[in-house]
């Protein structure tokens, strides 16, 4: 849906960024599930319109805890990728998710989502079947569910999609992961009206991992292998076991009213504006 | 995600697919003049009819686009709004530059609006009963959500709660404000985290959606009231027409996206003419207010407030 020309030649190390993101060899939710959970179960369906493949969710072990598990699923094959809409889910996978969150809540299981989407699906049935109020209410009801959330930006952030499974306690990004309001190509399609400046867009946008830890927008970054977690995924794999295992612990011990408050204090901070400089009305 | 790209893309290039749209942001007024020209019909309306409708037009029930002072004089009674957060204003967090300096472009458009941000909020009274609302411009950078507009959505819903009154706000917004990157997609977050604690403390939150509501307004806050209102044919989605086009490679049925279709589908509870507004949300608030009893329509308020009318 968007060009994906310019990639290679411009030296930008922001659009290499960019590219390792959107890799096709780049581990999946799926990918992640297998290696960090046991005797994972897949759950399907919204219980009100269908399955929608875009989006994963089920129960696994991980340690000694039951946890669920969401995630946007982008596919492997060509096949698989456009079954999966390119990870762009509608409204029906939000509901899905949600229904999932509200069940693990249910159970006292914490949460683990993987983020890794173009963005919710802009298309006529998407906005027939309420993607901005499926959208809207999983945000706002990630800030009720009353137990622990765990964010992992894996691949591609892509706005108030990803964000849509993306409100947790902790929110954590792959080294070279992005999280972005707009794609790049958008972007620069408004700005300059020419998506081929999207590399320039990437860098006024300020999307890569250390971008965001600097913003304070995410907890941390997980490292990554030189040329991206494919190399080498037991490492990656391994380093966000142990961010589980530690944030399960530390997030376990708060009541639910800490929980839900500090979560709440976590966003409420997010966006700096100055004050008092004119008079008011 | 490029729902941004139609209330932007205006300041910038000529394709124009939607006229309301685009005469929103050419002519925020109606010019002065005895006749002007209705945006939808076309035809030529006597100016005096269409402002005593509240910009509407007589012929086609076209609904204008208003100002921020237009639609709280339509709305709360007069002298009644008091606003607050008046002051705050955009920093430049990521020194976002494309053709102008962001707050190069905030001062642009506080110049041309008159206003700080795109949004104002404050307290007011709406026959005789308070209520914390806001109003967006579209004429501020198409309405778009930064953190000063998602700081006071936050506070207005904070104050709402504060003082147990209800939350009206009244969207015209393209979406997330690209110039702030991720901080205005954040403002999804806060600004709904904001109106859950309305719910879980049965303060009413009624949305109002004017033309256009998209992006990262619509899939937040405005979608999350308890009852979600609209004016007549206001285009409402999460991606904009445009882009949705693009993308699908197809035309987009008649009537796609605006209020109407919204309604049918069972994403608004009512569409509300412009002329109507004022009193649909006094009855609510009476209603909200009253929870088991039903005394909107007695002669007396109970509270010694101004009765509604009907
Ligand atoms: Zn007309």
């Amino acid at each position: 849906m968007e060009t994906h020309s310019k990639t290679e030649k411009t030296g930008n190390p922001i659009w290499e960024n960019v590219v390792i993101a959107r890799a096709q060899d780049r581990p999946t939710a799926l990918d992640y599930t297998q290696r960090l959970f046991t005797n994972f179960v897949e759950l399907h369906g919204d219980r009100g319109f269908r399955d929608d493949p875009s989006i994963v969710s089920g129960i696994a072990g991980f340690e000694d805890r039951t946890v669920a598990v969401i995630g946007h699923q982008k596919g492997k094959s060509f096949k698989d990728r456009v079954s999966r809409n390119f990870g762009m889910p509608h409204p029906e996978g939000y509901r899905k998710a949600l229904r999932i969150m509200r069940l693990a809540e249910r159970f006292k299981m914490p949460i683990v989502t993987f983020i890794d989407t173009p963005g919710a699906f802009p298309g006529i049935e998407a906005e027939e079947r309420g993607q901005i109020e499926a959208v809207a209410r999983n945000i706002m009801e990630m800030f009720q569910i009353k137990v622990p959330i765990i964010s992992f930006v894996i691949g591609e952030g892509g706005s108030g999609g990803a964000l849509a499974i993306g409100v947790g306690d902790r929110v954590y990004m792959l080294e070279n992961s992005i999280y972005s309001v707009i794609s790049p190509e958008a972007c620069a399609a408004i700005l300059w009206e020419d998506a081929g400046r999207a590399p320039e867009a990437a860098q006024s946008l300020n999307i890569t991992a250390s971008d965001l830890l600097r913003l304070k927008i995410v907890d941390g970054m997980v490292e990554e292998p030189p040329g991206g977690v494919q190399k080498d995924f037991s490492v990656v794999v391994s380093r966000i076991k142990l961010i589980l295992s530690r944030d399960f612990e530390i997030l376990s011990r708060k009541s639910v009213e800490e929980l839900l408050s500090e979560r709440y204090e976590k966003f409420r901070k997010m966006g700096p504006y100055k004050e008092g400089t004119t008079k008011t009305t | 995600m490029g729902w941004l790209s139609r209330s932007h893309s205006k300041e910038k290039t000529s394709e124009k697919k939607i006229p309301e749209v685009q005469e929103v942001e050419r002519k925020v007024r109606i010019p002065e003049g005895l006749w002007i020209k209705c945006h939808l019909c076309r035809q030529i309306v006597y100016r005096k009819e269409v402002e005593k409708a509240g910009k509407v037009c007589p012929k086609c029930n076209y609904h204008f686009p208003i100002t921020i002072d237009e639609r709280i004089a339509q709305l709360a009674d007069p002298d009644s709004f008091v606003e607050f957060a008046g002051n705050i204003e955009p920093l430049d967090p990521l020194k976002f530059t494309d053709s102008m300096r962001y707050p190069e472009r905030v001062r642009l458009a506080q110049k041309k609006t008159g206003l700080t941000e795109a949004l104002r909020i404050g307290v007011c009274r709406i026959n005789g009963r308070m209520a914390v609302l806001g109003v967006f411009s579209f004429g501020f950078m198409g309405g778009s959500m930064g953190s000063v507009v998602g700081e006071k959505v936050v506070r207005a819903a904070e104050r709402a709660l504060e003082l147990k009154i209800p939350l009206i706000l009244v969207t015209a917004s393209g979406g997330a404000r690209m110039q702030e990157g991720i901080f205005s997609l954040m403002q999804m977050a806060r600004t709904s985290a904001a109106i859950s604690r309305l719910h879980e403390n049965a303060v009413p939150f009624f949305s109002v959606l004017t033309d256009p509501t998209f992006g990262g307004v619509s899939a937040s806050f405005a979608m999350l009231g308890d009852v979600i209102l609209a004016e007549p044919r206001s285009l409402i989605g999460f991606a904009g027409p445009r882009v949705i086009e693009q993308t699908i490679k197809q035309q987009l049925p008649e009537g796609f996206q605006r209020a109407e279709f919204l309604l049918s589908h069972g994403f608004l509870d009512m569409v509300v003419e412009r002329g109507k507004l004022r009193e649909t949300l006094s009855l609510l608030i009476c209603h909200f207010r009253q929870s088991g009893t039903s005394r909107c329509h007695s002669e007396g308020d109970p509270e010694g407030e101004a009765p509604v009318r009907d």
